[in-house]
């Protein structure tokens, strides 16, 4: 942080966080009743996965807690969404960090 | 997440079919937990300000910290939802004396299951280390041994609709 005050302090701007350049992520949350091998089904099922590539989300759900399932417009992550929620799982969506 | 389960009464015939043997007893609980959960998704359902942390579960939240948007998806989806998952329970309660049941409906049953199963676990505030066995005495006891047998039930729907899953699209 610099150590000089500024000459002109703007009041700070309201950043639009929904800036439409910036893909969404759709998140895939931990829970304690759904089954293992239900979320590798769905995953399999809603996204077209792999057995593989759908349970090593699911492994990554389960141990670290979240996995990223899905990315795309904020249209394709909240169908994504909605279709996870359809199903019972525990899903939320954001836009990617800024680079 | 919970670890599974094996066997099951549930199998997938060469024909595409699948095969249910569910004894008397096992249709009338199941009947049972579906009317429950019937009057409970249309006391609570209506609103996704529920207070029911069962019926909660069922309607996630998709966008946490942003209000705006979250009102914005749940007055497009949470009707919808609704709307399923009870036309899903009548749909299972007309296909849960059969002895046979087609791909579509057994994905009826196997949504349904799971929303029984996700209702009855959240209130029983189930965690990912319950693996005991269950106390006769404790009075959450015929909760807890429905709850399980959900869990069996659907590992074995899962099992079965695995086998017919379309081979994975490239990536």
């Amino acid at each position: 942080m610099s150590s000089t005050s500024p000459l002109e302090v703007d009041d700070p701007e309201v950043i639009d966080v929904t800036d439409p350049d910036r893909p969404w992520i759709v998140l895939v949350w931990n829970d304690p009743i759904n089954l293992m091998s239900y979320v590798t089904y769905v995953f399999q099922k809603l996204f077209g996965y792999s057995l593989e590539k759908a349970t090593a989300l699911m492994l990554d759900v389960h141990e670290k807690g979240r996995a990223v399932v899905s990315n795309g417009s904020r249209e394709k992550a909240e169908l994504d969404v909605m279709r996870l929620h359809e199903h019972g799982l525990w899903a939320t969506m954001q836009q990617e960090d800024a680079p | 997440m919970a670890f599974g389960f094996g066997g099951g009464p549930i199998r997938r015939e060469r024909d595409g079919s699948f095969t249910v043997h569910l004894s008397e007893p096992e249709q009338l609980l199941l009947k049972s937990l579906l009317a429950q959960l019937r009057t409970l998704l249309k006391l609570e359902g209506g609103s996704d300000i529920t207070e029911d942390s069962g019926v909660r579960r069922l309607f996630p939240t998709a966008y946490p910290g942003r209000d705006d948007l979250e009102a914005e998806y749940q007055g497009m989806v949470h009707d919808d939802l609704l709307g399923q998952r009870l036309a899903a329970i009548d749909r299972v309660e007309e296909t849960i004396v059969l002895p046979s049941l087609d791909e579509d409906q057994l994905g009826t049953w196997l949504k349904t299951f799971n929303d029984l199963r996700l209702v009855l676990g959240t209130r029983l505030d189930v965690s990912e280390d319950d693996t005991g066995p269950i106390d006769p005495d404790d009075p959450e006891a015929p909760a807890q041994a429905a709850y399980e047998y959900l869990g069996w039930l659907l590992e074995s729907t899962v099992n079965a609709l695995t086998g017919v899953l379309p081979p994975p699209e490239e990536d």
